[in-house]
This record gives C-alpha cells, structure tokens and sequence, in this order.
C-alpha cells in the first residue's frame, strides 16, 4: 500500500509536470511516470498510476498499455539496485554468457526476480551501446565494463558492503 | 592568469567511463594538487576517443603523447615524470602493432587512427562537450549562420549536390527528405533527430551525442531553417543517461549565447530544441513508432503512407534524420558539397561511422572513407582477430542484417555492395566473429532479440519470428528435422513481405543471410547432430585425452556434477550422460587433455 503521504507526493509530480510549459501535452504522460518511478525508485505503484489517470482525465487502461510497453518502467516493487545485463551479440560473444550465469548464481535470482534482501532485481537489456568495452552491465545509472566473473562478483560485494555499512 | 602549459585530455567516453575513468581522474588531480602543478596542468574531459579497448586513455600535450589502459596508481607516476621531468612512462604507451614499438603519438603512426577520415567524429576526443566555446572555436555554429545568410533552397541544393545520405539505415538521400517536407504546405512544422540507437552492437550516435552534441544541434537548427520549422525534438533513449545530460547542457548554453530562441543572429529565424526521453523500446527507432512516443502513447508503428513529411509529430509535416546524418552537415555548409562529394563511391558519398566489436583487437568507434574494404578495416585498423583465431564472418546492420563470410572481406564498403551481399549499412554495428562462433547460435540470438522487441502490433512479425525462433531453438538442441532449413526461409520470405515496418520486414534477414552463406552449418546440426563450432551445448561432449591426462584430479574435484572419475595418477574419463557441459573442467587442466568436441 502506497501512504498517503506518498500520494501527496505523486500529486505533487503530476502537478509539476502538468505546469511544465516547456511540455505539449502528449509529454505529460511518460515524464510523469518516469519522475514517479524515480521518486519510489524503480517501479511505478498501480495506486499512483491509477492517480495518474484520475488527474490527467484519462481512462485507466492508457496508463497501462504505456506503463507496460516500455522495459524501463515496471510496477512490481523492484530492489533498490536493478542491474540490467546487456544481451546484445557483442556482448554475448566477448563472454556475456558467463557474466550472466555468475550473476544468477550470486544473486540466486532469475530475469526480473528481486533477492530476498531486496536488494538487487536482475533484467536483460537491449545494446546499451558500450560495445568496445563489452560485456558489459549496468546497476541503475553506473555502466560497468571489461567484465570478468570475478569482476562481477566483486562489484556486487561492494555494494553489499556499503549498504550493509551504512 | 598564468597559462597552462600542459593540458590534459582524459576520454570520458561512455566506454572509458565504465572502464575506470572517474577513479583516474580524481587520482590525476590528487596527484597534480601534491605536486603543486595546478597553475600550469589543465584537464578536459573529452568525448570518446575511439579505441575503447585500451581505455582509460588520457593525452598530454603540448607533446601529444598517448596513454593507454591506465589505472588509478598510474597517476602519481605519470605526474612525477612525464609532468615534472618531462620523462616518457614508456610501459603506459599504445603499442604499434605493426612495429611492435610503443608509440607517444598513436594519430600519427598508429593504423588504428591513421587510416580515418573524421567527419562526423571530427571534434571528438578533441573538444570538452560540456564548453560551446570549444564547439565555436572549432567552426562551430559558422555553418548555421552561412546557412542563415542562404536561402532554404540553397542550403538544399548544397545537400543535394554533396549525396550525402541517411546515415540510421536505409540510406535515403537527406536531400530529398528535406526538400518533401519543405514542400508540404503548414504553418507548422518540426524537426526530429532520432537517437533511439538500439541496434546490437552500434554506439556512435551516443559516442557523437556524448562527445560532440553541438554538432547535432546546431545541424538540427540548419534544417529547421531550411524547411521551415521552428521547433526540433531529440528522442533519446533513457539508457543513455549521459549523452542526456551533454545535450542538456548543450541547449542551455546555446540559448545563453543567442545561438537558439528567437531571432537567431538577427536572421529572423526562431528555432528551439526540447529533449524527449524514451523507456527502453527498439520498435521506437522506427520513425513512426518514434513519433507516436513522443505524443505519449505506445510506440507502434504507423501504417505509411502517410509518410512523416506529410503527417509526423502531431500530424504536423515532419523531418527525421538519425544522429550521424545531422553530425555530417555542419562540415557540409562550411567546407562545401564539392569537398564531401570528393571522398567515398560513386553512390555513397562521404564517411561512415563504424562500431567495430567482438573478436577483433582493436575494438571501439572508426570513421572511415565509404569504399574501404572490409578487409582494412578488419584486419588493418581493427587489428584482426585475437588469440590466433581465424576470422569467420562480420555482422552488419543489426537486427536488420546479414552476415559476410571470408570470401567477401575485399568488397568496397557501400550502400550498395553491402545491399548486394544479402546485408545492410544500417546503423554502422560490425560485430566480428571467429571460427568459435556458431552461425546458428547468433541467427537464434538475433531472432531472440525481434521475438523480444516485437511491438506485437502485426501478426507476421509478432506471430512469424515465434514460430522461426522455436526452429531455430530446436536445431541448437540437436532436434532439428528434415525440412526445417526450407521452412525457415519460406516463413522468413513471407514475413519480410508482410510486415507492417521496416523492423518487421527485415527482421528474418540474419536468418535468410547465415542460411545462405552458412547452408553447411544448419545442415551438420540437423543431419549429423553435430555443432561445428562446438557451441550448441546439447551437440557438445567432453573428453579427457587419455594420452596427456596424468591423474592430477583438479577436474574431478571441479566439477559440480560429479561427472568425472578416475583413481590418483591414472587418466581419468567423463560420463556424458550426468556431464552439464559446463567447461569448469577444461579451465581447471593444466595439460591440455580434455577438450571439446562434436561427433
């Protein structure tokens, strides 16, 4: 459940991005549901996308069929780190195969499943476009290349140790 | 002030980025603020160099020496003598393949940079993104206020006579594009730079829109000028978070300096550029699919005609051009047609833009003349392939494309050549594969990646790839049956026909192309189960060469299955049926003795 405090806040953004003058009016949509994914980080709740629809006047079923087309927007909760692994073919010839496989291994956690920590969500991505450097991963907005099973697993550790740290 | 006598060029391309640069660079300033150099050392952080796979590159002038693959503990060295004694750090330098000298200035004697002629790329690597300054010093905006003194249909005419074309895929001629839409008659009209780049293996239109924003920028107000449309949109995918914030910033200072807004250099004309953000959808590079994103909607593809030119953003006359093609035209203005038309084919005037990755040496971004063979850039500039492999094939055009086998590695590099060889230009992906690649094995993967991208909207492309992705999954699982191979092609032909967009109606050509060059390769997985490559798991054994196996028992304890036995000191052999194929085994030998192999 998404407090009410919370939904102060999404009417807030929708508000924001209504009086937006720099953006016609088919903009609102998509940048509000990529600023209220941002504010929840990482997902978009169905109660705040059903505020969406009430507050910009359109059926329910719009938001949806957008929300759902696009891969970066998602409504399950997802970890607070969304590591998306590039599937393209660069990648997969230079050893992404092998990045992947570790990566579900340490996380034991298949595509768009969450750990149990809640931590890390794991998806597949198209070409992020780092293919000098492939194969390559991206955690949120960080891009990590040249990586190696080790690699890999170091930079999940890292992380896990400044949460735990902090 | 005092002046800087040194400065520092580090590549905060994408690549150099996520291979360490921040760290380098905060290391570089520790290391310049001890030794006091702050007054005399200026750092600027470039766009993308290049050569990717050698990143983190930095360059020091006045002397222009190179450094490669650094770290951040190479600072302090790289300060304390090449700054403050003026010493060459000779292990930190890119090394001459054809030499095997280490060299301080790669531009001049490496083949990498040396066979390139930079249009589109021409201010990367050089300029800091972030400082229209730099842009303007380098000829930047000259070209908007030529252009500005012409008249719309001068501006035309010198893109006609140059032959300059699309750059995103297709190759249409941007001449012509420009003038259909300038002939629709409205009030409105807009401008759109399409830099949804998805393709598999393509990163230009992000390394030019990270490295050189302003290029696109102001060509996008040339055109807005000559076609008569006062508004551009940029539609960028969101997974490029920094060419995002360049742009941004790009546009901020344009308009503080008069450059965009209204009355633009006391011409009369008013342009504005505003950034739209996708959410991770290929089909969105499709121009249509692209428009009905930007009106907030799914993006499906439109049913054309009518074309955008005609009905785009807002059912208003639209002009969309990809990144590499605006990058071009500034140079064009400035430079002249004659100048451009001078270098490339008879057909495909100018430079392309090519993203060289997989197995080759060199990997990272090159800008070569149009009619260089596959062969120079492969094996000269790319450095051929590594570890002694041999060279199989290079995918070109993404999604869209094809593949093209040795025999071909001599053609001239064209629109047209490339069309004629069962390919596409397309974005500018060449993805090099070795003979450890199986052909079927990457037909499935581009097909996985249409199954995936599919907007769903038509039936052969939603419904068609399923159905060629379960074949194709079928035969790498050693079940493939008589007749498959043909099915494939009758199937890919009628999707190709009857898809709705240009991503549907290609979208079988990796398969149709790997067919006709790799027949043999299809036929060995469904006739003899047998994967040539050795990649298709299921159609894999591994066996323990009896002869060189000494007993050592690292792959018995490796293996998390079990699947090894064999007493101490004696050979030791494999069970196939519990065996996974999982490698560990042939990492951990030390002699060599298991290998891969396919009946």
């Amino acid at each position: 459940m998404v407090s009410d405090k919370e939904m102060q806040k999404v009417e807030e953004i929708v508000n924001g991005v209504v009086n937006d003058d720099s953006l016609e009016e088919g903009d609102v949509l998509i940048n509000c549901l990529h600023k209220i994914q941002d504010h929840f980080i990482n997902f978009v709740p169905v109660e705040a996308a059903e505020k969406v629809a009430g507050m910009l006047d359109m059926p329910e079923s719009s938001v949806y069929e957008v929300l759902t087309f696009y891969t970066m927007f998602s409504v399950e909760n997802r970890g607070k780190y969304v590591i998306r692994v590039c599937n393209s073919l660069p990648c997969h010839v230079t050893g992404g195969r092998d990045i992947l496989a570790a990566l579900k291994k340490e996380l034991k956690v298949d595509f768009n499943q969450t750990t149990e920590d809640g931590l890390f969500t794991l998806e597949k991505t198209g070409c992020l476009g780092l293919c000098g450097v492939s194969p390559v991963i991206m955690i949120n907005e960080e891009f990590y290349g040249n990586l190696t099973e080790e690699k890999v697993i170091d930079i999940i550790n890292k992380i896990r140790n400044e949460e735990s740290g902090s | 002030m005092p002046v800087a006598t040194n400065t520092i060029l580090m590549c905060a391309g994408g690549g150099c980025i996520s291979s360490g640069e921040e760290s380098c660079l905060s290391a570089l300033e520790k290391a310049i603020d001890k030794y006091n150099l702050n007054n005399i050392v200026q750092i600027v952080e470039t766009g993308c160099m290049g050569m990717c796979d050698a990143g983190p590159l930095m360059v020091i002038y006045p002397e222009g020496v190179h450094y490669q693959q650094l770290v951040a503990e190479d600072m302090e060295k790289i300060v304390s003598e090449h700054l403050l004694k003026g010493r060459i750090v000779e292990d930190k330098l890119l090394e001459n393949p054809e030499t095997e000298v280490r060299t301080q200035n790669p531009y001049d004697d490496h083949p990498f940079f040396t066979r390139q002629v930079k249009i589109a790329t021409r201010n990367m690597g050089v300029i800091d993104p972030l400082k229209i300054d730099e842009y303007i010093a380098h000829d930047g905006y000259f070209a908007l206020q030529k252009a500005l003194e012409m008249t719309p249909e001068e501006v035309i005419q010198i893109l006609k006579k140059s032959g300059l074309r699309g750059r995103g895929g297709a190759g249409f001629p941007t001449w012509l594009k420009w003038d259909l839409t300038k002939k629709v008659e409205g009030e409105e009209k807009y401008v759109l730079c399409n830099a949804d780049e998805g393709d598999p293996g393509a990163f230009m239109d992000r390394s030019i829109l990270e490295g050189d924003p302003h290029s696109v920028l102001e060509a996008m107000a040339i055109a807005g000028y000559a076609i008569g449309a006062n508004k551009g949109y940029i539609y960028i995918r969101a997974e490029y978070p920094l060419a995002i914030e360049r742009l941004k910033e790009g546009i901020k200072q344009a308009k503080e300096l008069g450059l965009f807004g209204e009355n633009i250099m006391d011409s009369g004309f008013s342009f504005d550029i505003e950034i739209r953000m996708g959410a991770g959808a290929f089909v969105c590079g499709e121009e249509t699919a692209l428009i009905e994103s930007i009106e907030g909607k799914r993006g499906q593809p439109r049913v054309k005609p009518p074309f955008p030119a005609q009905k785009g953003v807002w059912d208003k006359p639209t002009l969309n051009n990809n990144v590499e093609t605006y990058a071009n035209i500034p140079p064009i203005i400035t430079k002249g047609a004659d100048w451009f038309s001078s270098i490339g084919t008879e057909t495909s005037k100018g430079t392309k833009v090519f993203c060289l990755t997989g197995k080759v040496k060199n990997t990272g971004l090159v800008e070569v003349p149009m009619g260089i063979t596959l062969k120079e850039v492969v094996f000269d500039i790319g450095g051929g392939i590594p570890d002694g492999k041999q060279y199989k094939a290079v995918q070109t055009g993404g999604p869209s494309g094809g593949c093209i086998p040795a025999d071909h590695l001599d053609t001239p590099i064209d629109y047209e050549t490339l069309q004629d060889l069962g390919t596409m230009m397309g974005s500018g992906g060449m993805i090099v594969m070795d003979e450890d690649t199986c052909m079927v094995d990457v037909a499935k993967y581009f097909l996985d990646f249409s199954v995936e991208e599919s907007c769903g909207k038509c039936v052969p492309c939603r419904e068609g790839n399923r159905v060629m992705f379960d074949i194709l999954e079928r035969i790498t699982e050693g079940e493939g049956q008589e007749g498959d191979i043909e099915t494939l092609e009758t199937l890919g032909k009628s999707i190709m026909d009857t898809s709705l967009c240009g991503l549907g109606q290609s979208s079988p050509q990796p398969v149709i192309s790997t067919i006709h060059y790799f027949r043999e390769e299809y036929e060995a997985h469904i006739k003899e189960g047998r994967c040539p490559a050795k990649v298709c798991k299921p159609l894999v054994r591994y066996v323990v060469d009896k002869e060189k196996c000494v007993g050592c028992t690292a792959c018995a304890r490796v293996c998390p299955v079990n699947a090894i036995e064999g007493d101490v000191k004696k050979p030791h052999e494999i069970d196939p049926e519990i065996c996974t194929r999982c490698g560990s085994c042939i990492e951990v030998c030390r002699f060599d003795a298991i290998s891969r192999v396919s009946p």
